[in-house]
Formats: structure tokens, sequence, C-alpha cells
């Protein structure tokens, strides 16, 4: 195909750059476009009509509409990782080298194999899924329906491009830049506010730009220029085009995503920027939508809508057809027929619904012109890869043989103009009230919220030089309310609604299908079959039909769904009501929602003063909430599951080392720490002696476990205590609130020092052993430093300070030796020296998940829900003797907490040797295959000390089912295990805590 | 998004705050002394008005005090911010 052979192209006129050529490529042909384009744009002036399939019935579908609206040309732009699917055709500028492919189609969008689902059509109405796909179950068909339904596809490379949030802030901001919004802001920007006006096409001027712009009266144009020039120079008005706001939210919040990038194959910078833009007032100036016509076969490519004809025409030099109809039920499209006159293009007939009494003056100045037929329905849009004739009938379905053989009249292009719906989605979103009215024939704004302002078109007032008074109005009064001298005070910001004498009706005059919504292929006929189901509600008509739930959110299809239904259930259309319109006004990158937050910038991560020296040790780092650990250290060829058995092993053979810096550490200070503490802790807080600590468990008030730890008193008045490293800053939000909100009387200070101390953990026999080599003024001699004591001194040569504890999680003699972090590398590293003649080993997190769940310690979290309380995991002794209340303790007489049935902590092990057990299997009775299910698995591993598998999980009523063999259910396939004590299963007398 | 005065900081936005739940809820004084049922209605019931709500707000990402504020849950209008231990306000000013 020649290179210029843009054979629909006007000869002159238009916003284009005839000037800059552009070439593009569509499904792998190259074309040739202009700056100024559109992809949709160029693709009609090449004559492409056809430019994809239908999602269900994989019918081929041309371009719909000029703008955000269109439901049809869905193309996928890009390749590889800056690929895009799902991107409207329409609202893509045309940019050198841009490549586009249609979706939903196979082979080819010419020959797509999918399409003899539209001669089977009558199995896919409404409720079709529900329907037929229940036996043997969805999964059943899941593939095959998927292969062949839905949109576009994701790319699988990754997104080279980088997107960006921004916050802004004004005092008015105005939502479009068409006539309306232009004139709020110049009015609120001349009384002095800081306005920002916001525009989602590249250009200003919203209706205007498909206004002729040939003319010799261009008004219209002269005016836009003017505006736009005069908003330039002002230093407090801002404007943003190419953006569109898509959530309007709490407190003068409004969301708006910029392209910056969209014009370009690769620019520098983002791609696209969120903006987060705080207002005090907002004016909704965001224009209207034209409707479809509802008649058969009102899908075909050329089949659009009329603004959509002027569009192209005027504002992109483009000739929808050679030869075209126009088929409406209102004035708007009138103003469409003497555009295309004027550009040369012929137009065969006016279909007018109306009679001609129901018509505005410009009908009678047409009649001269044109061939006008009143009380006159469109039965039929004929031709398959693009309509080429239209069959007229009258209200009854009888062809009007007056304009020509059977009613048939033969052109290549349909416009059509079934009215236009006020674009108040962002006024939904605020929860505005809408109602319905008989003079717009739409749905307009009722009472706003005191903040918004709704002018123009989006007001229901579309006439041009109303909808500019209307914004102006809208403007000048945000302003005035915001304080700002306006001149004179402008009270009246009603002008009238007087819509383009809208008369729509939706009545099946002909069999054939009638599309309601183009995008998800909902049919008039699916709105029949709704209601022959008594569906009412038109929330669930929605639903049922899918009607409006495509990517356009019904832009095109909400007014005539909810017309159709309340003639079919003869009700008034604004008894019927409409769906609720939600964020996103369009549909938004997950990129830009993203923004800059992904891989290493998704969350801070936090590492340990001992980080650096770990990845020299060989450490597999995983996340373990915010921070990044050692899971184990696998030597050069070890498997990590093999390093995890080696490195639990080496610890009770030895001693191994553990970097416990990210334990929670809170200290509590003051007079009444004591008291406090103990509000919280389920056993005596106040008999702990000083350097003394002891093991505990936080309930909140409800009775449930939320953490377990030691606190440890280093003072009369001073406590250090410890959570689970996932849980630091819950649980010392948790005390603050008691401290700040219920204690205020208590004289305590708490504060986090989790960050200030590096922890190594020695565990194994000769934990002492090494510690002692390393050298403490610390007496750690077993009578003098028993199991659960700390003391504060020094360490090492260079005396650096030092708080010791001995405790345990693995079940071995332990020593927490806590440097501050800035000697934590010196003192890992000194440790590891110190211990190399006792083979000491590092060992992770997962290995120490082993050598705990060998000896039964609890995981919080892991081995707990959020329906464990004490009694649950053996603790319910210590609760229940513990005079003082605490939070959580009256919790624990509920008839619920005293249940016989509860689940109680247990262990596992296997019946048959070698057998593994599998954490998250449910416990089920034996010789069960399947449910209910008795509890589950909530940890297993294997052991290698006791050379077999083990679990430990919550079943009910565990506690008198010692010995019990139960099933253990897993994916489907179930194994025998025998319930165990959980503490008994290594070391049951804990006698290698206390040597 | 809610823009929010800390009675500590100023105006800053919903992002740095944390919900706290219903304010003025009391803690028996003796909990051993009241029924469950009285016990449940502390521990497990809260209101959940449609309109004007008192509750309880935390700057979690500033200066870590909580207070209590006064918010139209229908509007989202915040109506009065005041500290922890002020005196619960007046409905009838509320109105």
């Amino acid at each position: 195909m020649a290179a210029n052979a843009q054979k629909m192209r006007l000869a002159a006129g238009g916003r284009i750059d005839r000037s800059r050529p552009l070439s593009f490529s569509f499904n792998g042909k190259t074309y040739q476009g202009f700056e100024g384009d559109t992809l949709a744009s160029a693709l009609l002036a090449n004559g492409v009509r056809v430019v994809g399939r239908s999602m269900k019935l994989h019918r081929p579908r041309g371009l719909l509409s000029a703008g955000v609206e269109e439901p049809n040309a869905l193309v996928n732009v890009g390749e590889s990782g800056r690929a895009e699917p799902n991107v409207r055709a329409t609202a893509q500028p045309l940019y050198p080298g841009l490549i586009a492919k249609s979706q939903n189609c196979w082979p080819s969008v010419k020959y797509d194999l999918n399409a003899i689902l539209g001669w089977t059509s009558s199995l896919w109405v409404a409720g079709f899924y529900n329907k037929t796909f229940m036996w043997p179950g969805w999964r059943w068909y899941e593939d095959a329906v998927r292969a062949v339904a839905g949109l576009g596809r994701l790319p699988k490379a990754d997104d080279p491009d980088t997107y960006e949030h921004r916050n802004a802030h004004c005092e008015i901001l105005i939502v479009g830049g068409g006539a309306a919004g232009l004139a709020a802001a110049l009015a609120a920007g001349n009384a002095g506010a800081r306005v920002t006006l916001i525009e989602q096409d590249w250009e200003l001027g919203g209706s205007l730009l498909r206004v002729r712009t040939q003319a010799t009266d261009a008004l219209e144009d002269n005016w836009l220029k003017n505006v736009g020039e005069r908003l330039a120079a002002m230093p407090n008005v801002t404007v943003l085009a190419h953006t569109t706001a898509v959530g309007l939210f709490d407190h003068g919040v409004v969301a708006a995503v910029e392209l910056l990038s969209s014009r370009h194959e690769v620019v520098a910078g983002p791609r696209q920027r969120v903006w987060k833009i705080r207002t005090k007032k907002i004016v909704i100036a965001t224009g209207a939508i034209e409707q479809p016509l509802v008649f058969p076969n009102n899908d075909r490519p050329g089949v659009m809508l009329a603004s959509a004809v002027r569009e192209y025409t005027n504002r992109y030099g483009v000739m929808p057809g050679a030869n075209i109809v126009i088929a409406t039920n209102n004035d708007s499209a009138y103003e469409v027929a003497f555009d295309l006159d004027a550009a040369g293009i012929s137009v065969a007939a006016i279909v007018d619904e109306r009679s001609i009494g129901n018509c505005g003056d410009i009908v009678d100045i047409a009649a001269h012109k044109f061939r006008v037929r009143h009380n006159a329905f469109v039965l039929d849009a004929k031709g398959t890869k693009g309509v080429n004739a239209v069959q007229v009938g009258d209200t009854h379905g009888k062809p009007l043989t007056s304009i020509g053989g059977a009613g048939t009249l033969k052109c290549d292009c349909l416009a059509m103009s079934g009215g236009w719906q006020p674009a108040i989605h962002l006024l939904g979103h605020a929860r505005g009230e809408v109602r319905y009215d008989e003079a717009v024939a739409g749905f307009v704004p009722g009472e706003a919220p005191p903040h918004i302002f709704i002018a123009g078109a989006a007001n229901g007032v579309f006439d041009l030089s109303s909808a500019q008074r209307d914004g102006e109005c809208a403007g000048a009064n945000a302003a005035a309310e915001l304080g700002f001298d306006v001149g004179r005070p402008e009270v009246n910001t009603r002008r009238s609604r007087n819509g383009y004498n809208i008369k729509r009706t939706i009545k099946s005059r002909n069999p054939g299908k009638q599309w309601i919504d183009f995008q998800h292929d909902v049919t008039l006929r699916d709105i029949d079959v709704a209601v022959r189901e008594d569906y009412v509600s038109v929330e669930h008509v929605k639903r049922y039909t899918t009607t409006g739930m495509s990517a356009d959110q019904g832009k095109t299809s909400n007014v005539n769904a909810i017309h159709a239904l309340a003639e079919r259930t003869n009700r008034a259309i604004g008894s019927v009501g409409v769906t609720t319109f939600r964020p996103f006004y369009m549909p938004v990158t997950l990129g830009a929602l993203a923004g800059r937050r992904k891989g290493a910038l998704y969350t801070p991560t936090r590492y340990s003063p001992m980080d650096a020296l770990q990845g020299k040790a060989g450490a597999a780092f995983w996340d373990y909430g915010q921070w990044r650990r050692p899971a184990a250290y696998p030597k050069e060829g070890e498997a990590l599951a093999d390093a995890m058995q080696r490195e639990a092993a080496a610890v009770r053979a030895s001693v191994g080392i553990y970097d416990g810096s990210p334990l929670g550490k809170i200290e509590v200070r003051g007079a009444d720490a004591a008291a406090f503490l103990d509000r919280f802790y389920i056993n005596n807080v106040p008999s702990l002696k000083i350097g003394k600590a002891r093991y505990s468990i936080m309930l909140d008030e409800k009775g449930i476990v939320i953490d377990n730890g030691i606190f440890a008193r280093l003072g009369e008045d001073h406590y250090l205590i410890h959570t689970t490293s996932g849980n630091a800053s819950r649980i010392l939000a948790w005390i603050e609130e008691w401290r700040q909100c219920e204690w205020l009387e208590l004289d305590i200070i708490v504060r986090s020092v989790t960050p200030a101390w590096a922890n190594a953990t020695l565990s194994g026999p000769n934990a002492r052993n090494v510690l002692d080599a390393l050298g403490t003024d610390i007496n750690l001699a077993n009578d003098a430093f028993p199991h659960m004591s700390i003391a504060e001194g020094v360490i090492g040569n260079e005396e650096v300070p030092v708080r010791i504890m001995r405790a345990s999680f693995t079940g071995e003699l332990s020593y927490e030796v806590n440097v501050p972090a800035r000697f934590g590398a010196a003192l890992w590293q000194n440790l590891l020296k110190t211990g190399e003649p006792f083979g000491i080993t590092p060992y992770g997190v997962e290995s120490l998940m082993i050598l705990r769940s060998e000896k039964g310690y609890i995981h919080v979290g892991a081995d707990t829900d959020g329906a464990t309380i004490p009694d649950d995991i053996g603790w319910g002794g210590p609760a229940a003797k513990k005079k003082a209340d605490f939070i959580g303790k009256r919790s624990l007489s509920l008839p619920d907490r005293v249940r016989k049935d509860r689940r109680q902590f247990v262990g596992f092990k296997p019946v048959a040797p070698n057998q593994k057990i599998i954490s998250g299997a449910h416990i089920i009775g034996a010789g069960r295959s399947t449910g209910p299910s008795e509890g589950f698995v909530t940890s297993a591993f294997y052991s290698p000390h006791l050379e077999r598998w083990l679990g430990l999980g919550l079943v009910q009523s565990g506690r008198a089912r010692m010995g019990e063999t139960v099933n253990l259910y897993h994916a489907g396939s179930v194994q025998p295990a025998k319930i165990v004590e959980p503490l008994k299963q290594f070391d049951p007398e804990g006698e290698r805590l206390h040597v | 998004m809610l823009q929010v005065e800390c009675p500590y900081c100023g105006v800053r936005d919903e992002t740095e705050f944390a919900f706290g739940g219903e304010a003025h809820t009391v803690r028996p004084e003796n909990p051993a002394a009241v029924s469950d049922v009285e016990w449940a209605d502390y521990a497990f019931f809260r209101n959940n008005p449609k309109g004007v709500h008192l509750e309880r707000w935390r700057h979690a990402y500033g200066c870590g005090q909580w207070f209590n504020m006064v918010r139209d849950t229908v509007s989202h209008e915040i109506l009065e911010v005041y500290a922890i231990d002020a005196v619960k306000p007046a409905l009838r000013k509320l109105g």
C-alpha cells in the first residue's frame, strides 16, 4: 500500500499538522497519519473500519466514538515491557513508530474463527455462565472459556518505564477544559484564586474542538485561542492537559492521572504521573457523553456516534464515510449534518424518531437542505464488515418505502445520536444527589455537596453560550465563597437545562440483536431476559446482564439500559434510578498506581547491624516482616533444607550463633512500671526480682493471645520487655495506647530500644565456654547466673557495655548477648573467632524454627490464631492463678472461653517412619478421607534429633486426645498421625536448659 | 482522604494517622465484679452510627499522640478534635 494512501483524509481542515506526517503500524501493516491525529482518526483516514472484535460474540467492531468513552476500539499499544492492553484508540495520540494490534481475535481481526460464537449467540444470554457451567463445575470449563473471552493480554516482560506520584494544593480545581471549564477558570483566576484546571485531552477546548474551524464565523475558535492565552498568562492558574480526574475523594481530594509520554514510544522521565490534588472548591465541568440509539445491528463498523462523526470531520479532517445517514432522537445531530455538508460529505438522509412538533428551530432550517424523515426509526444496519445500507421504518417496524425500495438507504456510515448524558461520575464519587431530568432526558446533578459546583453540559446545560455563562458563574461563585472579590456577586448558577429536545424510546421493532453495552456484548434481549426473570432493581439487572460492568463503566450504555428497564417494567426512569459511580472514572494502569513503590522501594527494609557479616557468612536472606534475615547459611553446593538440618544439629552438638537483633525490645521505666506491666501479662510482674527474667503472654481485652516473650527487671523501676520480632511495633503501639488513653495517672515512660541494641545469641552446650573465652565481668557460672537471668556489664578486651540474658528458644543453654548497635559487627566477628575451637555454627531463622518445634515452643501467629486463649496453649493455670486483674482476664471466664471443645495446642507424630507432616493440613477423624475439620497442623519440620517429622497444631479438645490416631488431610490425600504432648517430644524435662 | 487537625501538630493528611475505634468506652472499674453481659458489652460491642461518631485517633506518623475526634460518618466532616482526657463534648452542641 502506498505510504500516502490516506484515502479518507479531507483535502483541508482540521487541527492536524499536515506538514508532519507520521508512520505507524496496525496489525503488522504500515500506515501514515499526521501529528495531531489519534490512532483512531489515522486508522479511519486510511479506510480501516474493523479495529477489533467484541468480547463475547467476537463481532467485528469499528469506532463508536472519538473519545475516552470508546467501548469498541480497545487495542494493544507498544511492544514487550512497554505494551499496554485495552488502550482506547480514540484517545491515543498518534506518535512516530506507534505499533498497535487488535485484541480478542484469532487468527486475525478480519477472519476471527471465534466469530462462530456469534452464530450460536442465542446461548450466550444473560446469566448464561451461571446457568450453564454448573456441572461438573466451573473449573472444568474455565480454561476453554477464558481462552476465547476477555479483552487484552498483560505484557509478560517488566515495564522499563517509571511512574510517579505528586501532591498538589490549590483553592479551586476545575475539572474539564471545555467551554464551561475555561470560563470558570477565567472567572476564578481573574478573582485572584489559586486555580488548577485539568483537561483529559492534550488540547483544551472540549466540545469546541469538534466545531468547524473553516467557517467564516469561527467565533468559537477565536474564543478558545483567546482564553487559552489569557489563562497561560495568569501566574495563579495552572493548566494540566492530558490529565484525567479519575476519582473524587473526601475533604476535597481529587486524584488525576497525567499521561506524560503517550505521544512517544520512549521519553526521559516518568511515563505517567498520578496527582493527588487537595482543593477547597471543585468545579465539575466534564461535559456530556452522547449515547447510541438502540436498533438491530447498531454495533456494525461504520455506525458511529454523530458527535464522533463531527469530530473526525472537523478536528482531524477525516471523512467517516462518503455518504452518511444520520439517525437521531434530538436536535444535536442536525449541527453534524451542516458540518458534513460544508466539508463536502454527502448526507443521504436524516432519520428523526421525533414528530416535527417536538423539534427545535434547527430542524426547520435543515428541512430546506436535507432529506429529513420524522417518526422514522432505523430497523436494521446492513453489511457484515461495515454498514452498507440502513433500513428505515415507522414506529410499528413497517419499512418506509417513500425513501427507497423496502425503506433501504445505501450509505457507508451511519451517524447516530440517542441523546446526551451529563458526565456526572465525579459527583457520584462525592455521593452527590443525581436525579432524572425530563428536559435533558438524562441524569443531572441534584443537591451537590457545598464545595462542589457543576457547570456546563455536565450540569445539563448543553447550549454553548449558556454553558460558558454557567461556567463563568460557577468559577466566580467558588471564588466569592473563598472571600475573593469577583466584582459583581454571581448568585444564579442555574442556567436553563434545555437539552436538545431529546425524546428517547427503546422498542424492539425488529427481531435482530440490538446492542446496549457494546463492550460487554449486552443486548436489549438480555434486559428482556432479566425482566422476565423478575429482576427489578437496576443494581441487580446490571450484575445479572453485566451491562455497564466493562472497562468503560457503561459510559455509552447505562442510560439506555436504565431506559429500557423502565419501559419494560412500566416505571418512570427517575424511579428506576441510576447505578452507583465509583472511582476510577477511567481505567488506571497498575504502574501508575504503584508509582515509585515497587521493587526495593515497595516497603522499607530493615537491616540488622550485623547484616553485612551475615552476607559474608553465606546467609540465604528471606524477608521476615520488614526485616531481611538469614533463613540459614548454606555452604557451597548445599541445599537450603540441608543447611537448616546441619545448623540445628550443630547447636545441640556444640554451639551456634544467631543474629537476634530484630527481636522487639521495649524499655519501661518509672515509679509505676511494675504495676503498669502487671496489667499486660498473664503472670505476676512485681514479684520478679532485679536481675531475673520471666516468660509470659499478652492478651487483648477479648482474652486472645497477641504476643509472648520475656520480660526482665533491670532495676527497681526499670523493665526490659521482649516481643516477637514481627510484632514489635504493634505491641509498642498497644502499650502506648493504654498508657496515653486509659492509665494517664501512672508514672511511666515507654520506649522502643529495638534498633539501639545488636543481639548475638549463643546457644548450645558450649555457649558458656565461648562467652567465657571472649571475657566478661559478669559471672556466668550456672548457680550465679541461672536460666532466666539478666545482667549488665562489659565484654571483651575493649570493655564494650553489654546486657546478657540467659534465656532460650532452642531448648539449649543460651545467652542473648546485647551490645550497643555500633558494636554489633565487632561482637559477631569476635564471637565467631572465639568460638572457632568449638566449631561455632551460625544458624538462621528457619533452623531456629526446627529447634523450637522440637521443644514444642509456641510461635505466636503461626501456632496461634485470632481465636487462641492461654488455656488453648496450656497456659490456663497461670492465668487463672493470678489474683490481680490484667487485660483480657475477665474474658477468660466467658462461656465461649471455657468450652470443652476448644482447639488446643498438641504435637503430631507420624505413624509410619519417613512419613512427612505438612503444615496447614487439616485434622480429620481416623479412617475418614474428608472433613469436617477438627483443627490443623500449624508447624511441621523434619527433626534431625528425633530423625523423623514432627508437627505442632491446634485440635478440638486436643489435650484429652493424647495418643489418639487421626488423619491429616492435605490437597486431597490423607495420612495418619498420632496426637502427642507438644512439649515432650525432645528433652521432656528441660535438663539441657539448666546445665 | 481526610484532612485531620492533630491537636499537637496542626493540619495533616489522613495518611499520617491511625484510626483507633470508638472513644469514651469505659473499662469496668472491677472487671471481676461485672456480669458476662456487662463485660461483653464493653469488650465486644461498639456503636456504629450513621452520623455523628466519637472516635479515637493517633498521629501515628507524627507525634505519636492519641486524641479524640467527632466525625460525621456520612459526610466525613470532622466536627471537633480534642485531647484524650478532655470531657466528652455535649451531643446537643454537635446537633
